[in-house]
């Protein structure tokens, strides 16, 4: 019994982490209805942008995170503005060919600077530390960290969006971009910022990616798959849903691995395939789609 | 010196030309009305001036301005807003939200603010708090309106106010018409409704097929001219 609330806890925290890639997908989606194919690479990216400042000023993993992330913000205004707005329109082939095109990029230009070697964020003894909850359960910090970002980032994200003017802009713009430009928005600066914003979110993944796990150049397509899925799973656009939707992958992959190793990654898979069989437009589908 | 003059304005969608030289002028304070048959180019025309179409620079000009081609973003801060046919209110956004975001990037206080727009439409502020998509279509219409007051905009473009409404809802609707011109807006109406359209027009246009086929002031205009002017000869 203990093990199986074990394997629970464990899956649910996984999920934050998911939940947590999911997050920049969906912001992206939502307001563009943009598929970034890239996103995973860019949570690879942004590992190593925080991997470099942790190694060349000798910083711990979260502050060096911190100073990447108005880099990365600035990374993601510029993409989108001189590269992505280019290929938004009826069609929605040219970003993704762009997008895939980007992951391949990203992925060469990685292994050509970083090598394939397995690479780790290292955060010293918050890794292995750990909170008892009694009865022979005990959560990691780091997990239990990862989860809580996950829901604080997602809190942020909703403040912004239903709190702010930009917020606004972001939802009305989404709804319908023709109508938007009349309200004096403009759209290609609002894409942009909600790109930016995505970026943020990714840098938040990549610190708990590589703190977690190692990490290479070519890891990012797998994570874009979860990502994908969690997406999926919550319904387009709702980002509690993609909390819902990590946690669901996340407990499917933990109950797997814990029946058999082997099928870890195969129950996540099949969880998603359960959800899309049952419920096609996810868990919390947006009013008025 | 006209408020809005186009001169000699063509539009395209792709390859087909739905505008062949409008000229046409909108003087301070007046309220215009557009009649004409369905596909004669009315509601591109509105579209060409918010800049949702593409336009040369000196075939719109805005108080002595050239605005053809500027970006639909530019046009409304300028002081030109459209309400757009079919309402088209952001789905996901609230009554109130629909309201505000009229006044995007704005901090100038004009005369419209939320509070004058639900004096202008009481039925509103009963359902500020309402997803917009659950309103009636003249409620709808309200916002719509209301949406485009708060850019307190110095000409008010409205493309088919009354399609699709009853009787009862479109008098409510034309009813704030003459609070929206004591506010300071000279307005383009493009209308189905002839009657309703020469009513509250100090001059009307009709277009044909993408021309203009007459332009007058409604008392000097004839049934006849009107009929030869929507239908052709």
């Amino acid at each position: 019994m203990t093990a199986w609330i074990d394997t629970l806890l464990q899956g649910v925290m996984l999920g934050g982490l998911y939940a947590l890639f999911a997050a920049g997908l969906s912001l992206m989606f939502g307001i563009m209805r943009l598929v970034n194919l890239a996103h995973g690479d860019f949570i690879v990216l942004s590992a190593f942008v925080v991997l470099v400042l942790m190694t060349a000023l000798g910083l711990d993993p979260f502050l060096a995170t911190l100073l990447a992330a108005p880099a990365l913000f600035g990374l993601g205004y510029a993409l989108q503005h001189y590269l992505l707005n280019r290929t938004i329109g009826r069609d929605v082939l040219p970003p993704l060919l762009v997008t895939f095109g980007l992951s391949i990029i990203i992925q060469n230009g990685l292994l050509e600077v970083f090598s394939a070697d397995s690479q780790r964020l290292k955060a010293g003894a918050i890794e292995t530390a750990s909170i008892s909850l009694g009865g022979g359960i005990a959560l990691g910090t780091m997990q239990l960290l990862t989860l809580a970002s996950a829901i604080g980032v997602i809190l942020v994200l909703n403040l912004i969006f239903y709190r702010t003017e930009l917020g606004r802009a972001f939802r009305a713009t989404s709804d319908d971009p023709e109508v938007a430009q009349l309200m004096g928005i403009d759209n290609r600066h609002i894409f942009s910022l909600a790109t930016a914003i995505a970026m943020v979110v990714i840098a938040v993944s990549a610190l708990y990616l590589g703190m977690r796990a190692n990490f290479d150049p070519t890891i990012g397509p797998a994570r874009l798959l979860y990502a994908f899925e969690a997406v999926i799973i919550g319904g387009l656009g709702s980002l509690w849903g993609t909390l819902a939707g990590g946690i669901i992958i996340g407990v499917a992959q933990a109950v797997g691995a814990k029946i058999d190793p082997e099928w870890q990654i195969l129950a996540g898979h099949l969880a998603f395939l359960a959800v899309l069989v049952l419920r096609p437009r996810g868990l919390f589908p947006r009013a008025g789609q | 010196m006209a408020l809005i003059e186009t001169r000699g304005l063509t539009a395209f969608y792709g390859d087909f030309q739905a505008l062949y030289g409008i000229d046409l002028r909108l003087e301070e304070g007046e309220t215009l009305a557009i009649i004409g048959a369905n596909g004669a180019g009315k509601s591109t025309f509105l579209k060409t001036i918010a800049g949702l179409l593409a336009a040369t620079p000196e075939s719109v000009v805005y108080a002595g301005r050239p605005i053809g081609g500027l970006s639909a973003p530019q046009i409304v801060r300028l002081g030109i807003s459209l309400v757009p046919e079919g309402r088209r209110l952001f789905p996901s956004l609230s009554v109130e939200e629909n309201l505000a975001i009229g006044a995007y990037g704005r901090h100038d206080c004009g005369y419209w603010s939320l509070a004058r727009i639900y004096e202008l439409f009481p039925a509103l502020a009963a359902r500020r708090r309402a997803p917009s998509h659950t309103l009636s279509g003249g409620e709808q219409q309200m916002a719509a309106i209301g949406r485009a007051l708060m850019a307190n905009p110095r000409v008010l473009l409205c493309d088919e106010v009354s399609l699709g409404l009853a009787p009862v809802v479109i008098r409510n609707i034309y009813a704030a018409l003459p609070r929206i011109k004591a506010s300071g807006s000279s307005i383009i109406l493009v209308e189905q409704d002839i009657v309703q359209a020469l009513q509250v027009a100090n001059r009307v246009y009709c277009f044909q097929e993408g021309r203009m086929s007459l332009e007058g002031r409604p008392a000097e205009l004839s049934r006849d001219q009107i009929h030869t002017a929507y239908f052709g000869a």
